[in-house]
Parts: C-alpha cells; sequence; structure tokens
C-alpha cells in the first residue's frame, strides 16, 4: 500500500483502486501503473502525506493512500543508459518516464 | 464585501459573430494544466486591459483580455482555468469544454488556442494536448519556463515534439517574456488562412492510455526532463516540519498583521493629513454656504475617510498574493488539513478561507475546487466570518480611538495588534464552529479524497504582484468614487432637512437624527447610540461604507466638526459599546457582493437568507454579552 511507504520510500504503483472520478484525476496527474512515487514529507499532524510522481508533489490522505498498491523498491532502480549522471531524485523522473513507456 | 469585485471599468465590445470570413481571428483561447504558469504568460500577452467575470450560471472566473503585449489589441484572449483534462470530473473542465466548443453563452467559440505545457514536466503535461488538438482548432503548443528546463539540464527537440503533434511548437519564458515572437508569427499566419495539415490523433482514451501516449511522444522527441529543483524539498523539509512547520505559519499570520499596523498607520495617517489639507484647499475656493458644505462635509469627508485605509488594504492584498504566489499557501491547506478534518472539512477548504482574509467574494468563487458539494457549501456558508478587508478600515478606527499605545515583550507586540489579532481569532473560531455544527448536521457527508498539488516555490514576480494591486486598488478606489459617495452626499441631504426658517436643522432633529433615534431602542442594549444606528443601516450595502458614514455624520454635526473622527468617535461613545461594535462587525454579514456570490453560487435565496440572520443574531448576541461585560469590568 502507498500508505505503508515510509518517508524517504519509493514504490512501483501497481494498481489504484478507488472511485473512477478520484482514480481518473490522480492518473491525470501522473498516478499510473508502472509510475514510480516516492514519500517525500508528512505533513507535520502526520497526515496528509507529500508524495513526489513524475516530477511534482502531491499531497494525498492516509485513507486515500490506503487504496492505491505498490511494489516497495528497496535497491536503487536500474538506470536508463541514456540517462547522464545526475541526482537520485533526477533519476526517479527518468525512471518513471520510461517505465511507463515500456 | 465590495471593494474587489465591482464592474470593471475596461469594456471588451463583444466580437463579432455570425459571418466572418474564413481564417480571420477575433478569439483566442488560453488553455494549460494547473501551475503552468499561464496566469503569468497571460499578463504578459495582455498587459493591463484585462477583465475578470463570471461564467453566467457557474462559479468559474472568466478572465479576458485584449492582445496588446504582442501588439494585437484586435484579438481578444480568454483564459480558461487550469485543468488537468477535458474530462467532465471537476467543474473548470466542463466549462472549459464549452468555451471550446463554442456552448458557452455569451462567449464566442475561439478561433485559436494557445496550450502552454511546462517543459519542467512534460510527460505529464503532454496528456492534455491530445484531447485539446483533438478538437481540430488551430493551436500553438508554447513550452514554458524553458529557460529553466535548460539551465536544469533538460532537452526537447521542439521540431520534432512539431512533427509528432501536428502543430507548431515554441519555447517561451512567461517570467522573461521570451519567445512570445512565436506567438505572433502563429497568428499572422492563421489571419493569412494557411492551413495546417489535420492531425491524426494516436490516442484518445482512458487516462492510463493517454499518459501511455504521452510518454512515448515524449521519449521519441528526445525529452530529457531537467534536474528536480531540490531547493523546494529542502524548503519543504523545514516547512513541513512537526514544530518548525506550524511556527513558521504562525509567524507569518502575526508578522503579515503587525506590518499592516506599523507600516500602513503611518502611510495611511500622512495620507489622511495629505487629502484633509486638499480638501481645505479646494473648499476655500467654493463660496461659503451650503454648496461648501456639501462639498467638502458631505463628499470629500466621507470619501476620504474611506479612502485612507488604501495603504492598509494593499499592504494586505500584497502578503496574500506573495503568499499565493510564491506556493506557500498550498503548504499551508496541507498543514492546516488536520485541523479542517477535524471540523469536518478538508484542507482544500483552507484556501478560500485564507483568502476571504482579503475578500470574501473571490474566496467563495474560489471554493469550486471543493469536489464535495456539501463540504462546498459548507465552506461558502462560514467564508464570510472570515475577517475581510472591508472590516479593516472600521477596526482601524476604533482601535485608534479607543486601545491605548501599550506595548508587551520590549516594544515587539503591540496591544492594538493583539486587540486586531483577537478579532480575526473570533471570526475564524466563528467559521470552525459554525462549519463543525454544519458538517455534523444538516451537511453530513462521507469523507472526500484530500488531492493536491504542491507547486515548487517559486520567486513571486513583481508585475503580477503589481497587476493584482493595481487591479484591488482601482476597484477600491472606484468604489470610493461611486457607492460610497452615493451614499455619504444622501446621508448629508438627510441631516441637513428638514430645512426650518432658512436654517438647517440640529443634527438630532434632521431626518437622519430621527430615523436613528428610531433603531435606537434595538440597538441601546449593543452601547451604540443612534449616529452608530445610522452607520450599520448603511453598512448593509458594503462594511467600509461604515466609516465614510460616521465621517460625514461627525462631519455634519457643528459640536463635532472640527475633530478628527478617531477623538469625535471617542468622545461620543462608551468603550463597552466600542468594543462590542467591533464584535458586532466581526460577525455580521454586512455585505451586498457577498450576499449576491453566494445567492447564485447556491441557486436561490434560502442559503443567503439563512446566511444572513444567522450571522446577524450571533453578531447581536455576542455584541450584547461584549457591551455588558466590557461595561461591568472597565465602565
Amino acid at each position: 500500500m502507498l500508505s505503508e511507504l515510509e518517508v524517504g520510500e519509493s514504490g512501483i504503483l501497481v494498481a489504484l483502486d478507488l472511485p473512477a472520478g478520484v482514480q481518473n484525476h490522480l492518473m491525470y496527474m501522473g498516478f499510473v501503473p508502472e509510475a514510480r512515487v516516492k514519500a517525500l514529507h508528512r505533513a507535520p499532524a502526520g497526515d496528509p502525506t507529500v508524495y513526489a510522481v513524475d516530477g511534482i508533489e502531491v499531497a494525498i490522505r492516509r485513507e486515500t493512500a490506503k487504496s492505491i498498491r505498490v511494489e516497495p523498491v528497496r535497491t536503487e532502480m536500474p538506470v536508463p543508459s541514456s540517462a547522464p549522471s545526475v541526482s537520485e531524485d533526477s533519476m526517479e523522473e527518468l525512471t518513471s518516464l520510461y517505465g511507463a513507456a515500456r | 464585501m465590495s471593494d474587489c469585485c465591482g464592474p470593471v471599468a475596461i469594456e471588451l465590445p463583444p466580437p463579432p459573430t455570425g459571418t466572418k470570413a474564413a481564417g480571420e481571428l477575433h478569439t483566442i483561447a488560453l488553455v494549460g494544466p494547473p501551475n503552468s504558469g499561464k496566469s503569468t504568460l497571460f499578463n504578459r500577452l495582455t498587459g493591463l486591459r484585462q477583465k475578470v467575470a463570471n461564467y453566467p450560471g457557474v462559479t468559474v472566473e472568466q478572465r479576458m483580455g485584449r492582445m496588446a503585449g504582442v501588439g494585437r489589441e484586435d484579438l481578444v484572449l480568454i483564459d480558461l482555468p487550469g485543468i488537468y483534462s477535458l474530462d467532465p470530473f471537476s467543474e473548470d473542465a466542463r466549462v472549459s469544454v464549452n468555451v471550446l466548443e463554442g456552448h458557452m453563452p455569451g462567449t464566442p467559440k475561439p478561433d485559436a488556442i494557445l496550450l502552454v505545457l511546462d517543459s519542467l514536466h512534460l510527460t505529464r503535461q503532454l496528456m492534455l494536448a491530445a484531447p485539446v488538438l483533438a478538437l481540430g482548432l488551430p493551436t500553438i503548443v508554447l513550452l514554458n519556463m524553458s529557460d529553466l528546463m535548460e539551465s536544469r539540464g533538460g532537452a526537447i527537440d521542439p521540431l520534432k515534439l512539431a512533427q509528432e503533434l501536428q502543430a507548431p511548437v515554441a519555447l517561451v519564458s512567461a517570467t522573461k517574456g521570451t519567445g512570445l515572437q512565436a506567438v505572433t508569427m502563429f497568428l499572422n499566419r492563421q489571419g493569412k488562412k494557411e492551413e495546417l495539415p489535420k492531425l491524426m490523433l494516436p490516442v484518445i482514451g482512458n487516462a492510463q492510455s493517454t499518459h501511455r501516449w504521452a510518454a512515448q511522444v515524449s521519449s521519441r522527441t528526445g525529452y530529457r526532463a531537467p534536474l528536480s529543483a531540490n531547493a523546494t524539498r529542502r524548503v519543504d523539509r523545514v516547512l513541513l516540519h512537526p514544530v518548525w512547520g506550524p511556527l513558521f505559519f504562525l509567524v507569518v499570520v502575526f508578522s503579515v498583521f503587525e506590518v499592516v499596523f506599523s507600516i500602513g498607520q503611518p502611510l495611511s495617517d500622512g495620507l489622511q493629513d495629505w487629502l484633509g489639507k486638499f480638501g481645505t484647499m479646494g473648499a476655500a475656493l467654493l463660496p461659503d454656504g451650503w454648496i461648501r458644505s456639501l462639498v467638502l462635509d458631505g463628499g470629500w469627508k466621507g470619501v476620504t475617510s474611506v479612502l485612507v485605509f488604501l495603504p492598509q488594504i494593499l499592504l494586505l492584498f500584497l502578503f496574500i498574493g506573495l503568499l499565493e504566489d510564491s506556493g506557500y499557501l498550498a503548504r499551508a491547506a496541507l498543514i492546516a488539513d488536520r485541523v479542517m478534518r477535524s471540523i469536518g472539512l478538508n484542507g482544500k477548504a483552507f484556501i478560500p478561507l485564507l483568502s476571504a482574509y482579503a475578500c470574501a467574494v473571490p474566496a467563495i468563487m474560489a471554493t469550486r475546487t471543493i469536489e464535495n458539494k456539501r463540504d462546498r457549501l459548507a465552506t461558502i456558508l462560514v467564508t464570510p466570518f472570515m475577517t475581510c478587508s472591508a472590516r479593516l478600515p472600521v477596526y482601524m478606527l476604533l482601535i485608534a480611538a479607543f486601545v491605548p499605545n501599550i506595548a508587551f515583550a520590549w516594544g515587539l507586540i503591540g496591544l492594538k495588534t493583539l486587540v486586531m489579532l483577537g478579532l480575526y481569532v473570533i471570526g475564524f473560531l466563528a467559521a470552525l464552529i459554525t462549519a463543525r455544527l454544519l458538517k455534523s448536521s444538516v451537511l453530513k457527508s462521507s469523507a472526500t479524497p484530500f488531492i493536491l498539488e504542491l507547486p515548487q516555490y517559486r520567486m513571486p514576480t513583481l508585475r503580477s504582484i503589481g497587476i493584482r494591486l493595481y487591479d484591488r486598488g482601482r476597484v477600491f478606489v472606484q468604489q470610493a468614487g461611486t457607492v460610497i459617495l452615493c451614499v455619504t452626499l444622501a446621508l448629508w441631504v438627510l441631516a441637513n432637512l428638514p430645512v426650518h426658517g432658512g436654517h438647517r436643522p440640529d443634527l438630532e432633529a434632521s431626518f437622519i437624527g430621527s430615523l436613528g433615534h428610531s433603531i435606537e431602542p434595538v440597538i441601546a442594549p449593543l452601547g451604540f447610540n443612534w449616529k452608530i444606528g445610522i452607520g450599520l443601516l448603511s453598512s448593509v450595502l458594503a462594511r467600509e461604507v461604515m466609516v465614510g458614514t460616521m465621517g460625514t455624520l461627525y462631519g455634519a454635526d457643528p459640536a463635532t466638526q472640527s475633530l478628527s473622527l478617531q477623538t469625535a468617535l471617542h468622545h461620543d461613545l462608551p468603550l463597552g459599546g466600542a468594543i462590542a461594535l467591533m464584535v458586532f462587525f466581526a460577525f455580521a454579514l454586512q455585505c451586498t457582493s457577498t450576499i449576491a456570490v453566494v445567492r447564485r453560487e447556491t441557486n436561490g435565496w434560502k442559503w443567503p437568507a439563512i446566511q444572513f440572520l444567522y450571522m446577524l443574531l450571533l453578531a447581536y448576541g455576542a455584541a450584547f454579552l461584549t457591551n455588558h461585560i466590557v461595561t461591568a469590568i472597565w465602565g
């Protein structure tokens, strides 16, 4: 579950189990299967959490994140050969880009 | 309140409809996702010649302007709301589709589209390109923030992208104003009826297949996403920190009020001196008699007593603008989500509530981002409790007249600031408690998901802040020159009639005096005298009219004519009544513009009527208690 990611952890999105309207909205924001999502910050009160996806940052409450299935990623992702040596953050963007394009 | 939403001076003649030559341009639509820099580009393309209105029947704001920024004054540019897709999920997208297809009454069908995409996140932004290009209108794709993308190591081949999309593509920077000649070229070419080849769209399907198409296009065109700005994340590590985050938030809010007071007040005093001298000098040119009295005591004193608050109102709008343009407002919504949830709303309701500190009318329009209808209605109903800038003149006047100049904490915190902050807090608490009551009774609903994009922090540009201040300032001055002028002139006439044997009556014996005395029994328990009663009646139009009315009434009374309004009030009103008056203003819904916008938003008179009565009863009850408590302790 996306809600189970600790701050700093990443996951590959598997599927969304949400009402169609909400689900489409999230997908247009970049929450599509195979996208790489990283938990960035929690709000001071502990919820909602800010996730990085597809180069933007989106805040979602735990109750919604519970319905988004992710595959946790523990080790570093394989990097496409064309990518320059850049920071970890931009690699995420690249991998989510190429990951979704496969 | 109405000082921020009245009719705007620029009238755009409706572009000719019906017969027009093929390929001829009149109306251009600006389309783009939220946070793509669309508004900055709109300001760039139109300059100051813009007009804000509402689409009929819906809450979506419509911005239009002549494209003076690129030398095409003959063209009208429509700024459509920021949208992620053309899916009719949100009201913004429904309106956009209607406008683009020419189904929006009163808005001509656009002849061409400027599609703005943020080049920092092009893959996702391209998802909007597919449905927009599928509309079949001549379209140019503007890749905004291209300078930032390149400086951060990103890359794109615009020619390849143009081939993929079968539409011209240009790299632009709205903040720097570069690349806009492409817009001119595109528009000129449309005028020459040069037909572009029709695009065979690869996919128009669900979100997932659109995303797949967008990812393929961006990888085929050699798009390389730039390094993401780690600055934003580093800043957020502090600003969303469990301890520093909320602390910073409180410091921001407090310093706004402190600055509005400590910088705004001297400016305002200076303006008052200057306007007063100007009025006396001008009056000396008029013959002594009733005309001079009408112009000076009736019109000038009433209007200038409101005008002097312009510095404070501009400062407040400056801060709200800085918070919004820098991207901090979204963080504030995130921090506030927990509190908002406890009253049954979500963090998104916080953005309208915060912008209601400037004005409830745009704030009520901003509630459209709340997807759940009942949440939205609850937010609309509590928004007028937030202390809008129209209450500021009233508070400022009463605080300056009644609160002593005492400082605590080595002069850092003034008692005046604390009283002002207290008034803001009681308004906020009334909003929270009312929302809680509504959400646990008549407006109960299941929780809606809270999904909010946090934009990158940006340095607000002088230009966009300047345009905002110019707009607000102009409307405020216009209000003073029209509504408030009419009210104060009418009051002067009523205060000087009926004439007895060629002499003006005493103020008490005038028409306005007898009207005031007739409502005095109702307001006497609150500690108000009949002059305040007149002020309350006139302020139903808009809160700041109160100050103009007081200026005219005390100016027309020979006993107080020579005194400043502050001093006159100080001698005429007991302390209990003065504090009660501030409390009354904190709660009462005295603003016809707000009532009108609530009626439009809720499609009927039921909710605005309930809201008005509820707020009036609360204001009366609270003012009654305040008067008796203050009088018992200090009286």
